[in-house]
């Protein structure tokens, strides 16, 4: 009977620092963790004591490839806390803000990050002379999506004009005319690259899971909704503790959290799994090309899910522009007047639902603060994929095993950093 | 020999290694006059040997002085990779607080699992050859940076404020906007991005070479912050250094 010993430390293309460890006896597995070690930043405590108005500049610098919806959650627990609601115009710019953020990092973690295991390489750097025109259409796409966010929030990392009810700066009417003009024209490029990801093979594996995510009468939801679980059951998100509860391991600087079964997933293929029938129409050819069908309980489909969710981000953000042309974009009073109080926001973020729980004295100093964070949330379920998924792998040669064990975490498309914040 | 370069990440958001990703076509450009030998993020397999180490992140742990202490002796070239290795940048907030309290607020009773040291940049614990500013660092400063230092060349870092890049772009002050602003004492390079879309500037790039803070200090409590207030904007970036204290 086999015996395996693994130890990967740390596992590489992903966004930090986790660790897989295994060991097999005589075919009986024995241990297995996964592991994040990850450098505590301790936000929550941070940011104890500062403005309102400084908490969405402050928290977004937890996440380098989530900021921009990091700073969009800050945003709507601080306006939630002070009793303020802002205009169709604010949601109608920040919505098109989270699809840039969603394109970017999906695209990146599908193209740089997953492809160069699917094709037997060790990063994107050899691919870009082996399968180059691949590789620029990756560029391309991320490109389009990072100048998005340029253009909406100033900077694709740590965006700088998302405020307390409003912008600090708006975009043109100009910009956005050719914005739209790029969106269009990156269509043919989807649909090449759903063509690509074709021709990939991932493994299957299924383990029966809970998956919550943001729901919305009106919209596949990003920006706001109710948690949704595929178990059925929906919680508004002001009682998020009472859905999403966290726990704290020793191995893990980052929280965990369970919902109804000892493990839930959320991101891409939860937000698919509970709101499919809500995406936009080329996103629905998309999913269908690609076979992925809800309820889908292979997380290896994450990946695949993120180009379904990249194709409803281009489609509906023409559509949130044309909203806004139609409307015209006008300079705003982003006054506010500060009572104390605490509030909840929540939003889907491309790893998962995002929530930032604030207090706010009556002064606009900041008192309480609670974030809980989507890769948190997966770590369990994580863990629990690892022990369903290695019975089935045991057959084959170790290094396979260690590889498909880093794909399986891979496909989360973890950010270790953000969970431990 | 194109030089062998490494990439590594302390307390962090990883946000400036991805600037790197963010460069788009020209990252094409910089891996010509490089090699990448390490690089966890986005590269499986990595060697010893290297000549230029970027390091992002902040020490934050006992843990990782050793950690950065072999990168240090492996490496020709250190070079701290944005505003919480140059400065310390916005961890060092929790150093104004009391560490065991900091803990408890987000660990409860399990704090004593994940000890933690009071924030501090690179150069607190080894010596750092050179600094890319900014939280995150830009795009094409991060590229030309690399390029001088393959090159062996002096890397061009500005040492005037971003009033200067402010002004040339026309934007309106931000005093005169009744806000407060760093830009009078915190170096360019940044193209005066924040100002220019409609914030102030809040110092992550680090302080001018031999600047008059003082001076400044007493602009902002002109413009009606208190001391503590005024301090806080300090502590943001640069809490690790004198001008934060008080």
């Amino acid at each position: 009977m086999k015996d395996l010993h693994l130890d990967i430390h740390y596992v590489t293309r992903l966004e930090g620092h986790g660790n897989i460890v295994v060991n097999v006896k005589d075919g009986k597995l024995e241990e297995y963790r996964w592991e994040v070690p990850e450098a505590p930043r301790f936000f929550e405590a941070m940011v104890r004591g500062r403005r309102y108005d400084e908490a969405p500049h402050i928290t977004s610098r937890i996440c380098g490839i989530c900021s921009i919806g990091h700073t969009l959650a800050a945003v709507q627990g601080i306006e939630a806390a002070i009793g303020v609601r802002p205009s169709e115009q604010t949601l109608l710019l920040r919505k098109l803000a989270l699809h840039g953020e969603t394109l970017q990092s999906h695209i990146l973690h599908v193209g740089y990050l997953v492809v160069p295991d699917l094709l037997g390489v060790n990063s994107v750097i050899p691919l870009a002379s082996t399968h180059t025109e691949a590789v620029l259409l990756i560029v391309r796409l991320h490109r389009l999506a990072n100048e998005m966010s340029d253009l909406v929030c100033g900077r694709t990392t740590h965006p700088i004009n998302i405020g307390i009810n409003g912008w600090t700066r708006l975009p043109t009417v100009k910009e956005l005319q050719g914005l739209r003009q790029r969106l269009v024209d990156a269509i043919p490029d989807l649909k090449t690259l759903v063509s690509v990801v074709q021709t990939l093979q991932l493994p299957a594996f299924e383990r029966e899971t809970e998956y919550l995510a943001l729901k919305h009468p009106d919209e596949y939801a990003f920006y706001e909704g109710d948690i949704a679980s595929t178990d059925g059951d929906v919680t508004p998100v002001s009682q998020y503790k009472s859905k999403v509860k966290e726990f704290i391991i020793p191995y893990s600087t980052s929280k965990r959290a369970r919902g109804n079964r000892h493990s839930l997933a959320v991101g891409a293929l939860a937000r698919f799994n509970n709101n499919y029938a809500q995406l936009s129409p080329l996103a629905q050819q998309v999913a269908a090309a690609l076979g992925l069908k809800a309820v889908c309980c292979n997380p290896f489909m994450n990946n695949v899910a993120q180009v379904v969710e990249s194709a409803h981000a281009v489609e509906d953000s023409i559509h949130l522009i044309d909203k806004l042309l139609s409307r015209g974009i006008k300079e705003e009073d982003r006054r506010v007047e500060v009572q104390a109080g605490s509030g909840v926001g929540g939003v889907e973020v491309p790893r998962g639902t995002l929530y930032h729980e604030y207090t706010v004295d009556d002064q606009g100093i900041i008192t309480g603060c609670n974030l809980i964070i989507p890769t948190g949330q997966n770590h369990q379920n994580i863990e629990d994929d690892m022990a369903a998924y290695l019975p089935q792998l045991l057959d084959r040669p170790d290094e396979e095993i260690a590889l498909k064990l880093q794909m399986l975490v891979r496909s989360y498309d973890p950010c270790i950093s953000c969970s431990t914040h | 020999m194109k030089p062998k370069v490494a990439i590594f990440d302390f307390g962090c958001c990883e946000g400036c290694q991805l600037q790197i990703v963010n460069l788009e076509e020209d990252i094409l450009g910089v891996l010509g006059l490089v090699d990448v030998v390490a690089w966890r993020e986005a590269v499986t397999g990595a060697s010893d040997d290297y000549d230029i180490a970027l390091v992002e992140g902040s020490i934050t742990m006992e843990s990782e002085i050793p950690r950065l202490q072999a990168i240090r002796e492996r490496a020709k070239v250190l070079v701290a990779l944005g505003a919480c290795a140059h400065l310390g940048g916005i961890n060092c907030l929790k150093n104004y607080m009391d560490q065991k309290e900091v803990g408890r607020y987000v660990y409860g009773s399990k704090a004593k699992w994940f000890p933690s040291i009071q924030a501090r940049p690179l150069s607190a614990v080894v010596p750092v050859d050179l600094a890319i500013p900014g939280c995150p660092v830009d795009r094409q400063e991060l590229a030309e940076v690399i390029k001088a230092v393959a090159l062996g060349k002096k890397p061009p870092i500005p040492n005037y404020a971003v009033c200067v890049e402010c002004q040339r772009k026309e934007n309106v002050c931000v005093f005169d906007k009744g806000m407060t602003c760093l830009g009078p004492v915190t170096r360019a390079g940044c193209d005066a991005i924040c100002p220019t879309y409609g914030d102030g500037c809040i110092g992550c790039r680090g302080l001018l070479d031999d600047v008059n803070t003082q001076s400044h200090k007493q602009v902002l409590q002109d413009h009606g912050l208190t001391v503590e207030q005024m301090l806080a904007n300090f502590r943001l970036f640069d809490g690790y250094f004198d001008v934060a204290k008080a």
